[in-house]
């Protein structure tokens, strides 16, 4: 069968990457596009609404991905030198900062849940206008960022499994390559999010 | 590589039965899953266009209600648009020839290329069964406006999930190719040896890369609207319904241009081949095809003039939109200027070709009338802008797909279809096209509104010579794909090369072996179109 490994090209497995991490950065464009369009109409609801979340909470979760960024980098440059297990390791160490945050994030949703502030529910329904479109953005952007980490760290397992099986190895690592880029892309919408939601001055 | 057979038997040899199909990897196969999916879709969404022209052939209500009217023409434009044209010609043809144009023996990633494939067929399937539940397929126009595609009780979610699905299908197509182009070039074909087929797909590619996103986003904010109800794009909410047509515009602009530049492509082949001249400008419609990608982003706001858009941002895209004509004007100057002092063969493939420099004239120029701000007031929403759409959309992608078709019909079936028969068939679906299409332009210079289904009673005789017209056209393709349909079955051989070109896919045997080249390719040192 053609392509099977044959005529096997890194470069061009990279730049499929890339042009689907564009992708990506578009869909989230849209959702920032209206995000920016309805802040400029309400701003003051806005900065209201934002107070409601919990600036410690965002923080933290900034740096857990931050970090979580670096330790999949740190991965890359293993395998690369060879250690396999320090690159093993690295991996484990990113997938459980992407629970930790998940975890934050659990914590964080289920409190304004608790508290009625979610579309639909008492507290949500007295909010103004300009409020509503606040929450309701909150949660639209920041689940589907949360789905692409849990996304991001599905890839992230089968690379693990992959290099415990051989198939990634120093002269064959593309695969945790493109899951680094991937992750970078995850964190690198959470660093527009976090200021966008919790830092409105 | 381990069997040597690949290089001497066909590709259909190499695997028998329904799952060597649906499974392949093989870009050839999986264009021809495609050829057969988006057919029979045109079909589909054909039907419904004679249905609808039935139903205007007498003012008021004669096959079916307003709501149902309504629904048949949304269901005609999603069916068109996302099952046809924007898949058809990259899916069918890209697939089965970028890669032997360019001398390689399949697609950078054959594997996203089928789950494209599997994508477009679930996409399909959800988009159909919407006429199966609930208050049946979605009444708000292709374009799903807000808020009347928020508050409607058809099947608007479905409907608009299946386009979210087709829109990754696209996108994965456009992946594909460009890394196809990118790296797995002959060595040897620099970028500007490359035939114009593959740099139209090239440009292409980018638009589907860049803008199906958009709409893919703004879409799951509909569902969201419809599930949650929260007044993203309704006023009384505090939401901003021209910000839904923005969005929607956004992508479906650059759709358009992912509709024309493979049509181009198209042409670019068909016009030197049966001129037996080299192509006029060969860079110029290079740069044009990636000026007209580019350009296209930013022309959105032509659809929205009479929203309430402030004077000044009208302007700016009125201006745009005129500059955007200016690359595709230079394209079909190039092709006219490929004709001069050619050896010009009128075999079916070139009909085509040529009714598209004409038709896609009309429907570029008439787009120019709609984007001068003035006349666009006259006639926004009304049967001119059907008409225009139209003329590009079908007189140029459509015509364009089926010259495509006949010319690329030996190559992929190793049969010769009947050309007396072919040239019958396109005489009909020419006469029928023009009748029923140049007719709206009148209808609608005359202010005949688009979208309904009733109408004052001075608009019937015109309606009626556009009825006539779409059933010399479905005459027409009948006679088109039965045509095809025996000669594949019983036409005669076809040699390697029966119209004498000069790009690769003529060195290769007819129908291809699995690997697609049998021998070495041969480049010429004088560019993509050495005839001598």
């Amino acid at each position: 069968m053609v392509n099977s490994g044959h005529n096997r090209d890194d470069q061009a497995s990279k730049l499929g990457m890339w042009l689907f991490l564009f992708t990506e950065l578009l869909l989230f464009g849209g959702l920032f596009l209206v995000y920016s369009v309805y802040r400029y109409m309400n701003q003051e609801a806005f900065l209201q609404a934002s107070l409601h979340l919990n600036i410690a909470m965002g923080t933290v979760n900034t740096a857990v991905l931050l970090t979580s960024s670096l330790t999949v980098a740190m991965s890359v440059s293993a395998m690369q030198k060879g250690n396999i297990k320090v690159s093993i390791n690295l991996l484990i160490l990113t997938l459980l900062f992407a629970c930790t945050f998940l975890v934050i994030k659990y914590f964080e949703w289920s409190a304004k849940i608790g508290h009625g502030l979610f579309p639909g529910m008492e507290h949500y329904n007295m909010l103004e206008p300009g409020e509503k479109l606040f929450f309701f953005l909150y949660y639209f952007m920041t689940g589907l960022h949360g789905l692409h980490v849990i996304i991001g760290g599905i890839f992230i397992g089968i690379v693990i499994r992959k290099i415990k099986t051989g198939k990634v190895r120093p002269d064959r690592y593309i695969l945790l390559e493109n899951a680094g880029l991937y992750w970078h892309l995850v964190d690198i919408i959470w660093i527009f999010l976090f200021p966008l939601f919790y830092l409105i001055h | 590589m381990s069997n040597e057979n690949n290089n001497t038997i066909s590709f259909y040899e190499t695997g028998k039965g329904i799952f060597s199909w649906i499974f392949t990897l093989d870009h050839k196969r999986i264009a021809l899953l495609y050829l057969y999916s988006v057919a029979t879709f045109f079909l589909v969404g054909a039907t419904l266009g004679i249905l609808m022209r039935l139903e205007l052939l007498s003012p008021g209500s004669d096959l079916m209600h307003a709501k149902t009217y309504n629904q048949i023409f949304t269901l005609h434009g999603v069916i068109m648009i996302f099952l046809f044209i924007i898949p058809s010609i990259p899916a069918v043809f890209g697939n089965f020839f970028l890669p032997i144009m360019i001398g390689t023996d399949d697609v950078a990633f054959p594997k996203l290329n089928l789950l494209s494939w599997w994508l477009y067929i679930i996409g399909a399937m959800f988009a159909l069964s919407t006429l199966l539940f609930g208050d049946g397929p979605a009444d708000t126009g292709w374009t799903f406006y807000a808020p009347y595609s928020v508050k409607t009780g058809t099947n608007v979610s479905m409907a608009v999930l299946a386009a979210f699905i087709l829109g990754f299908s696209s996108i994965l197509t456009g992946l594909n190719f460009i890394v196809t182009i990118h790296r797995l070039r002959l060595p040897g074909m620099g970028w500007f040896q490359m035939p114009l087929f593959p740099w139209a797909l090239y440009a292409t590619s980018w638009i589907q890369v860049l803008a199906t996103p958009i709409i893919g986003i703004t879409l799951l904010m509909i569902i969201a609207e419809r599930v949650i109800g929260i007044g993203l794009f309704d006023p009384a909410l505090g939401g901003d319904p021209i910000l839904y047509q923005h969005l929607f515009w956004i992508y479906s602009h650059p759709a358009v241009y992912i509709m024309a530049l493979p049509a181009m492509g198209i042409v670019s082949e068909l016009i030197p081949t049966f001129s037996h001249r080299t192509i006029f400008g060969y860079k110029a419609i290079a740069y044009s095809s990636m000026a007209i990608a580019f350009i296209g982003y930013f022309v959105w706001g032509h659809h929205m003039f009479t929203s309430g858009m402030s004077g000044d941002a009208r302007v700016i895209f009125s201006v745009l939109t005129f500059l955007v004509a200016v690359p595709s004007a230079i394209k079909v100057f190039n092709w006219v200027a490929t004709l001069y002092k050619g050896s010009i063969e009128l075999k079916t493939p070139m009909l085509y070709a040529l009714a598209f420099i004409f038709q896609f004239l009309i429907g570029g120029l008439t787009g120019l009338v709609n984007g001068a701000l003035a006349t666009d007031i006259h006639l926004h929403d009304t049967y001119f802008v059907v008409g225009h759409f139209h003329y590009v959309m079908f007189g140029g992608t459509g015509f364009a797909f089926i010259g495509a078709l006949h010319y690329w019909f030996p190559k992929i079936y190793g049969k010769m279809y009947n050309e007396k028969i072919a040239k019958t068939g396109f005489t009909f679906l020419f006469t029928g096209f023009n009748i029923l299409y140049f007719t709206m332009l009148i209808l609608g210079i005359k202010g005949m509104p688009r979208r309904y289904y009733d109408y004052l009673p001075e608009f019937q005789p015109l309606h009626v010579i556009a009825t006539v017209g779409s059933w010399i056209l479905f005459t027409g393709l009948i006679i088109i794909i039965v045509n095809l349909i025996r000669s594949k079955r019983k036409g005669p051989a076809a040699p390697r090369n029966p119209w004498g070109g000069v790009t690769l896919e003529w060195q290769v045997p007819s129908p291809p072996p699995l690997q697609n080249f049998d021998k070495k390719p041969i480049l010429s040192k004088k560019g993509p179109y050495d005839f001598k």
